[in-house]
């Protein structure tokens, strides 16, 4: 069940290529406004994984809300639910979809980064900036499905969703940050800073992975 | 003490949501005010350090004592609803009333510390863990609220806004843990004396007790008013339709 509604969620994304002609341009965009927000190089590299990681959070309200307005466009989710799907496996299911699009994004945006930005990546921060990452994204990517799922359908969902996730999320970007941070070496920091901040993150997304697949049935239940 | 309104409907035959008890806990809550404000404003002396701004204080505390004690309420009352098996309206009621209460005096809290803030510390604002927690706590009930403020069915409001309300007991101390973190491993040379703990003298200290029991006595007295209210609104949204429809058979009755 959870691979399937997975599956689905990728084969969906896969033919609509909505991640790749629109949200990958738009984190670019963001990328490049920061740049000219920010005028100078030297402000660029320090800030760049917080950059980085704000325009990630940004785009990915976007691909949350596609994510669970394919299922109530046609009354989807209610056909899951009449079918007698397990709403958790639905949940871990959209959970994992979201992790896959949402880690896609996030090497086009790191890659976008080292080439505008000027940063060099050292091989000893790339274990930190990949580990963090992952679970940076189990998180944020659990938070956003619980809200998301409580948000679909109703009406001004499309703003409702940053301002309930966004605060609930500033542990993942506090943690994504700084790590990243130590990764990039940005503002002379060693790669050894970035390790506590691992802890957190993956605190947050078992916590918030498991309260969530607890959450989704309730949430989604009318 | 009940929570139910003293008369059910007939609301033309009286106004208001006043019992007998919340009258004496509002009269009580007004007599523990004005001894704040004797306590506050006259009797205790002013900080040897920051003068009469110290007098902040006697409503800065008592306020984020009383909306950390609002969102406690909350997360219970959502608890209840949520995992009591009558799956209790009045315990929802509760819960939304109480967090309307809980955000209004946060942002009393982050007023009044910005103000004795930039009086102390020359600026309204420092990213120091306790005020980054408070302010993002502070926006999350506000999306709480905005749960509450959803289309869907009575029910379907109570038990999004019961998980909300309890995800966020899981998110206060995650969000608490990584602001901290992040100071301390950010900390720069901080030029500004944070360091409030200032040992109170004893008048100081009681004016502050006498501040929590008043703004404690405040908070149930809103409680219990907005919940009956907010029981009304969801009693008139059911008899509405059928007042209104006797209504105008009536007015039919009476021009005819």
């Amino acid at each position: 069940m959870v691979r399937a509604v997975c599956a689905k969620d990728l084969r969906i994304e896969q033919r609509s290529k909505v991640l790749t002609s629109q949200i990958m341009p738009f984190a670019l965009v963001t990328l490049v406004l920061f740049a000219f927000a920010l005028d100078g190089d030297a402000i660029l590299e320090r800030t760049a994984p917080g950059l980085v990681w704000l325009a990630m959070l940004f785009s990915s309200m976007i691909i949350v809300q596609r994510s669970f307005a394919v299922e109530t466009a046609d009354g989807a989710l209610d056909a899951l639910r009449v079918a007698g799907a397990d709403m958790s496996a639905v949940f871990w299911g959209k959970w994992f979809a979201l992790i896959v699009q949402l880690i896609i994004l996030e090497v086009v945006l790191v890659v976008g980064a080292i080439v505008m930005f000027g940063i060099d990546l050292r091989v000893s921060g790339l274990v930190l900036l990949v580990t963090s990452s992952i679970s940076a994204t189990c998180g944020l990517s659990a938070v956003s499905t619980i809200y998301a799922g409580l948000a679909s359908g109703v009406r001004g969902r499309e703003s409702l969703l940053p301002l309930l996730v966004l605060p609930v999320a500033s542990p993942v970007l506090i943690g994504a940050t700084r790590s990243a941070e130590a990764a990039f070496g940005a503002g002379g920091t060693v790669v050894s800073e970035g390790w506590p901040w691992l802890g957190l993150l993956s605190v947050f997304a078992v916590v918030f992975s498991f309260g969530g697949s607890l959450a989704f049935g309730p949430l989604i239940d009318d | 003490m009940t929570l139910d309104p003293p008369s059910t409907v007939s609301t033309t035959s009286r106004r208001g949501t006043a019992t007998a008890a919340t009258r004496a806990v509002g009269v009580l809550t007004i007599v523990m005010i004005g001894w704040l404000g004797v306590f506050g404003l006259l009797l205790s002396p002013a900080d040897r350090d920051q003068g009469d701004a110290v007098r902040i204080m006697y409503v800065h505390v008592p306020s984020v004592w009383l909306a950390y004690l609002a969102f406690i309420v909350t997360a219970l009352a959502s608890a209840v609803h949520l995992f009591g098996k009558s799956h209790s309206m009045q315990a929802d009621r509760v819960a939304g009333a109480s967090a309307e209460i809980g955000v209004v005096f946060m942002a009393v809290t982050l007023v009044t510390g910005m103000l004795w803030g930039r009086i102390t510390w020359g600026v309204y604002w420092q990213w120091d863990a306790r005020l980054t927690t408070t302010a993002l706590l502070f926006i999350s009930y506000i999306g709480y609220l905005a749960v509450r403020g959803l289309e869907g069915s009575r029910s379907q409001r109570a038990r999004r806004s019961a998980i909300v309300g309890l995800l966020a007991v899981l998110e206060v101390p995650l969000v608490h843990w990584s602001v901290k973190l992040w100071r301390s491993l950010h900390q720069e040379a901080t030029v500004l004396g944070t360091d409030l703990d200032v040992s109170l003298d004893g008048l100081m200290l009681f004016s502050l007790f006498v501040g929590v029991v008043a703004f404690t006595l405040l908070f149930l007295w809103l409680l219990l008013h907005r919940s009956r209210v907010l029981t009304m609104i969801d009693l008139s949204a059911e008899t509405g339709l059928d007042a209104a429809l006797a209504q105008r058979r009536a007015e039919g009755g009476v021009t005819a």
